[in-house]
């Protein structure tokens, strides 16, 4: 069983605990091991970088160094802990007197950090180092027939990391047709949703999360699947608000690709955090699995 | 004696530490604010805003809500022709203006920082209901209760602890963190 150390994030610890169960359950039944690093901080969010770039690289470095008891590779399933701790970690590998500055203060905690981690997202793991074919093997109950906008957002793929293709990825579409689902083309697949925005410039988030949703219910999909939990929070707890803003009636579940793989793999919804949404997904999923089960016995 | 440093230059020097090309390398082209989606809401665009900076329009370029509009995309990062970080510019006009005290008036993002990084400090860990204050009472009176609505939603479904999280190695977490930076006030 291949092991990971795993930084889950303050996110996972609640708002997005369907993404930290189903993120456990799924790598379980595929034969990984995510475990936790023991005493995790912040990782700085976009907030402290606003404040101080030292400080910020300081939280993420304390991190690292607490995953280097586990093993080789760290994986982070919010996109910007795995921005932050991705470069992090390229600058104490590239800047000795920076190392040593972070490594003197981390030893406030007896810790210190060698800067050979490799940083993975959640969504690289399953889509690189799993693969859609496996997953595609342990496949009990296809989601067939669903319509699914992968949502990549936006730090996943940039700033760029080193090979990744930052106009046109297609791996997360082949992680979703790996369930069965059919992934539609969504153009605006990796436009952001505002991010911390929807906090400090409340207008400027609602402009962009209606653009998304909009986009999403042209391309008629039937749930929107992503890989961070601001993404989830802004496209779904704030649907009714935009819909008061914007007049539209705009009722699109947005889940976890983790909820998503884990239905697939024929894991309970309730272990994978289903029910803690605002909009199910669940009924739609099922009503649309029906339909195409009839229509392939009708086809036969 | 050598001379002032320029805000161009003083920008630039913001800049030391990212690995963009420097914004004097600009071309104006506009892929920037093409690309970005929250241009429609800044005050100037991301290209203008570089070329005000190599201009020196120093008063003109803090005074705009422009880097604070800025949701950490990176979307003109990935494409600017020339190389320029422009996400990491905006971050760098951010902190000068955070340190300088001289954002422009009525802006959420600074304060709303400035209580996350003290939140961070104090427990290690983020708690949304901490952060409410900074921005609850910005939006109107149908935002407010929208929001409390929201938080009350989260609260109900399990997703917004009672009690702020905080590490367990919390003592060893703040001396490091003054070993970076003095305190202060902060303690």
């Amino acid at each position: 069983m291949k092991e990971y150390a795993y930084f889950p994030g303050c996110s996972l610890e609640k708002i997005a605990i369907s993404y930290h169960l189903s993120a456990l359950e799924t790598t379980n039944q595929l034969g990984v091991k995510l475990t936790e690093l023991e005493d995790w901080n912040c990782c700085g969010a976009t907030a402290y970088f606003h404040v101080d770039e030292l400080l910020a690289y300081t939280l993420s470095a304390r991190n690292l160094a607490m995953a280097e008891k586990i093993g080789p590779e760290v994986v982070a399933p919010c996109s910007a802990c795995y921005k932050n701790m991705y470069f992090t970690n390229k600058h104490l590998q590239d800047d000795p007197d920076l190392a040593d500055h972070i490594n003197d203060a981390l030893h406030e905690d007896d810790l210190s950090y060698s800067g050979k981690m490799i940083v993975k997202h959640l969504l690289e793991v399953f889509a690189n180092d799993i693969g859609p074919d496996a997953i595609k093997s342990k496949v009990v109950s296809p989601l067939s027939g669903v319509k699914v906008a992968a949502y990549y957002g936006c730090q996943i793929l940039r700033p760029r990391k080193d090979h990744e293709d930052v106009e046109q990825p297609q791996f997360f579409e082949a992680l979703m047709a790996a369930t069965g689902a059919s992934p539609v083309d969504y153009p605006l697949k990796m436009t952001c949703c505002g991010g911390s925005l929807l906090l400090s410039s409340r207008p400027a988030a609602y402009g962009m999360i209606h653009n998304l949703l909009h986009e999403a219910e042209r391309v008629e999909a039937d749930v929107i699947a992503t890989a961070c939990p601001l993404c989830q929070v802004n496209l779904e707890c704030y649907q009714q608000q935009i819909n008061q803003e914007y007049g539209t009636h705009f009722s699109i579940p947005v889940v976890y690709f983790t909820q998503l793989i884990g239905l697939a793999l024929g894991i309970p919804a309730k272990k994978l955090g289903f029910g803690k949404e605002f909009l199910s997904p669940m009924k739609a999923i099922e009503e649309i699995k029906n339909m195409h089960n009839q229509q392939e016995a009708i086809a036969q | 004696m050598a001379d002032k440093p320029t805000f161009t230059s003083e920008v630039a020097n913001l800049l030391l530490a990212a690995e963009g090309n420097p914004l004097s390398t600009c071309i104006q082209c506009g892929t920037c604010s093409g690309s970005c989606p929250a241009a429609p809401y800044m005050e100037q665009t991301p290209r203008r805003i570089i070329a005000m900076i190599n201009a020196g329009f120093k008063d003109d370029v803090l005074k705009t809500n422009t880097f604070w509009y800025c949701a950490s995309c990176y979307q003109c990062t990935v494409r600017c022709p020339s190389g320029i970080d422009i996400a990491e510019a905006m971050y760098a006009l951010k902190r000068y203006t955070m340190w300088k005290n001289q954002y422009k008036e009525g802006l959420i993002g600074p304060t709303f920082s400035e209580t996350f990084v003290k939140t961070i400090i104090r427990s290690g860990r983020s708690y949304e209901p901490l952060l409410a204050p900074t921005y609850i009472f910005s939006y109107g009176v149908r935002e407010f209760f929208n929001e409390a609505l929201n938080a009350t939603n989260l609260m109900l479904k399990g997703r917004i602890p009672i009690l702020p999280p905080r590490i367990k190695r919390l003592a060893n977490f703040r001396r490091m963190i003054a070993h970076i930076i003095p305190l202060g006030g902060i303690e």
